[in-house]
């Protein structure tokens, strides 16, 4: 093992695409203001000093092209890691990504394939309005051929992104931004916690890898389960420590593919489950969650599976933190499935 | 076979009296002293999220929109839009308090900076997706058009936002149905930190509708009189039902792209140099001169708009947040 230092979630990425690309020439960074400037939030920062303007080089504002030339790339051997630069703009490559990235390896019988990894920060909390704050999971999960991945810590997110890389399918890999600098417990008014704080912040300089589809468990707990990812593993860590209830928090890492059996063999104990999202309620990943614990442990629940989510609305201006799904709507998800 | 075809003539720079000189240069001075003080409220903390000012562009909002009628063009933007509303006369106390996020802000604090809208004006927004507006605009020339009310369109976009798939197929369907719209890139030279040549393989961005037939004019939009003169063209070939007009304005923005940006990409001096040498306020002031209006007149004047721009902020700063139900408002038609 290499030596450890402590990252925040910004420097933990870029270590691992740093890593991989030292490893595989083939691996090409392309998106807007990545090279030059280093990103928008600096996550590729010095990869193009260090690799050159072949391999690490902006975009024009393209995304529909970043990602179709990324998928072109990659069907001939390539292996892309385009950034969008938040995902509220991700919708103009959505045809690329569905109709393209998603469905190259089904139409060619699994002669093409396109093991792009779409990086994108994504999600609330910062005052982003409506296009610098969605949560979109969904729309890709929905989509077969795709693997989404979300971290939660600097340490899984360096591990999940070299296998995301690595990996020889299309993989959108979404950056609660949110807590790139440092976790947060969804309680806005409090100072931030720097990342520094919190032994996940631990990350390894060399190559490791945590697989896709292996989800973590946060805490072990007995009463309840907790199933979150990204912001709100740590808003729910927040809740449990603050109300003290003996939860089991399971943070899912990758969405697709999902780890059910970590997830069923919780909910068999605790009887009880809570999913947590920003993203919208209706269609959001939760339902998926929802009706999978359902038909697995239907006879195991003690009380109805409990979503706790952003409203359906788009992400506000203002009143941001009463859309935001934080601690006291959580709270009172736990205390309803704890009643029952 | 392009010399063949009929184009818009040679703009020619406006001559505009000393009222009207003077009108433009009290918007554009208005404009900057409201971007002012909203990057000493974002600093205080009073606005928040995203917010692009439109300081060292004013020249263009302000020559564009003089040649527009207000109540019967329609304007769209991006998100550095408060310039242009400003230039159309919207009461700059809305716009602040929209900043804000406070309800009696244009669009009830549910927009924000980027997203400001009024109907009364025919201002179609401010919006934060980059080249969206642009094929928005198209359409709402195809409704000036097909209700034959005589409108036309002005579509405003950046030179990053001029890369976006959607604005050349905007292009080429306003030129196949001969639409009332003017294409507007405002080339600033910088899309966030990413330089015109860094981007553009061809950096002449007034020739991005050559293939569709769309005809292009470059304009200095640093000179107010010169930006205007422009448009006066423009105006008058899609007015007449001759199709779109793209002009491209080359101007610069002095901060950062947003209130985030240190601005790393580009040198101070740079910056310095363009304030010194083309500062389009500095430079309609010198003209307002020789014209015979004196410095005293001009202070007035300043004293004048910073007093408005003060009530403004005060005005941002006491308006009440939105209520919470305003969450659930004006998802759909209906309440759900
Ligand atoms: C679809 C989309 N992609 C990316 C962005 C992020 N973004 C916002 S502004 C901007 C730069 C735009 O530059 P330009 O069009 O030149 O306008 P300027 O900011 O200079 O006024 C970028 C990349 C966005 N808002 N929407
Ligand atoms: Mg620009």
């Amino acid at each position: 093992m290499s030596d450890t230092r402590t990252m925040n979630m910004i420097q933990a990425i870029n270590s691992a695409i740093d890593v991989c690309m030292g490893r595989d020439p083939d691996i090409i960074v392309t998106g807007e203001d990545v090279g030059y400037f280093g990103g928008v939030f600096k996550a590729t920062e010095g990869l193009q000093r260090k690799y050159g303007k072949t391999r690490v080089f902006d975009t024009p504002i393209t995304e529909c092209g970043i990602i179709g030339v990324a998928v072109g790339m990659a069907a001939y051997g390539l292996r892309p890691v385009p950034e969008i630069q938040f995902a509220d703009y991700i919708y103009p490559a959505l045809d690329q990504i569905v109709s393209e990235a998603a469905r190259l390896r089904y139409r060619s019988a699994g002669e093409f394939t396109a093991p792009i990894t779409v990086r994108s920060p994504f999600g609330g909390g910062i005052f982003g309005g409506q296009t610098h704050s969605q949560s979109p999971e969904g729309i890709f999960t929905h989509v077969a051929g795709l693997k989404t991945v979300i971290p939660s810590t600097p340490y899984d997110a360096k591990g999940l992104l070299i296998s995301a890389i690595e990996d020889n399918d299309p993989v959108i890999f979404f950056e609660p931004k949110r807590i790139y600098n440092g976790p947060f417990d969804g309680h806005y008014d409090r100072p931030v916690t720097p990342w520094a704080k919190h032994p996940a912040s631990a990350v390894p300089e060399g190559h490791y890898r945590i697989p896709l589809g292996k989800a973590s468990v946060v805490r072990a707990g007995e009463a309840v389960t907790i199933l979150a990812y990204g912001t709100m593993v740590h808003v729910a860590a927040g809740v449990i420590a603050d109300t003290g209830v003996d939860a089991e928090l399971i943070d899912l890492r990758t969405l697709v593919p999902l780890d059910i059996e970590t997830i069923v063999a919780s909910v068999e104990k605790t009887g009880r489950c809570i999913v947590v999202h920003e993203a919208t309620k209706t269609s959001g990943f939760g339902a998926e969650l929802s009706a999978l614990v359902q038909e697995h442990c239907f006879h195991s629940l003690e009380a109805p599976v409990q979503r706790v989510t952003g409203w359906d609305t788009p992400y506000p201006h203002s009143l941001e933190w009463a859309y935001f799904p934080g601690p006291v709507r959580l709270g009172e998800a736990i205390k309803r499935v704890m009643e029952e | 076979m392009i010399a063949n075809r009929e184009r818009p003539g040679e703009p020619v720079r406006h001559v505009a009296s000393k009222e009207e000189l003077l009108e433009f240069y009290r918007q554009m001075l208005l404009i900057r002293r409201f971007e002012e003080k909203a990057g000493q409220l974002y600093g205080l903390g009073l606005i928040g999220g995203f917010c692009h000012l439109y300081i060292g562009q004013e020249a263009v909002a302000v020559g564009i929109q003089s040649a527009l009628e207000v109540g019967k063009d329609s304007v769209i933007t991006g998100y550095r839009d408060h310039g242009h509303m400003l230039a159309y006369g919207i009461d700059p106390k809305l716009i602040m308090a929209e900043l804000t996020g406070r309800v009696a802000g244009i669009s009830r604090g549910k927009g924000g900076s980027m997203h400001m809208f009024s109907v009364e004006h025919g201002f179609y927004g401010g919006h934060g997706i980059v080249g969206a507006q642009v094929s928005l605009g198209t359409g709402l020339a195809f409704a000036h058009k097909y209700k034959g009310d005589g409108g036309i369109n002005v579509a405003y976009f950046g030179d990053g936002a001029a890369n976006q798939g959607q604005v050349s197929e905007s292009m080429n369907m306003a030129e196949l149905w001969k639409l009332p719209i003017i294409f507007v890139i405002e080339n600033n030279q910088y899309a966030m930190g990413t330089s015109v040549n860094r981007s553009s393989s061809e950096d002449q961005l007034f020739r991005r509708g050559e293939s569709f037939r769309v005809p292009g004019i470059q304009v200095d939009g640093m000179d107010v009189l010169a930006v205007r003169g422009a448009t006066n063209t423009a105006v008058e070939w899609v007015r007449a039902g001759k199709g779109p007009v793209l002009l491209e304005l080359k101007t610069y923005r002095y901060r950062g792209h947003s209130m985030s940006d240190p601005a790393k990409y580009r040198s101070r001096d740079e910056v310095q140099a363009v304030r010194e040498k083309s500062d389009p306020i500095e430079a309609a002031k010198r003209e307002l001169d020789a014209l015979g209006v004196g410095e005293d007149e001009l202070k007035a004047l300043d004293k004048e708009i910073r007093k408005i721009v003060a009530e403004a902020a005060d005005f941002a700063e006491e308006s009440p947040e939105p209520e919470l139900s305003d969450l659930h408002t004006d998802v759909l038609v209906g309440q759900y």
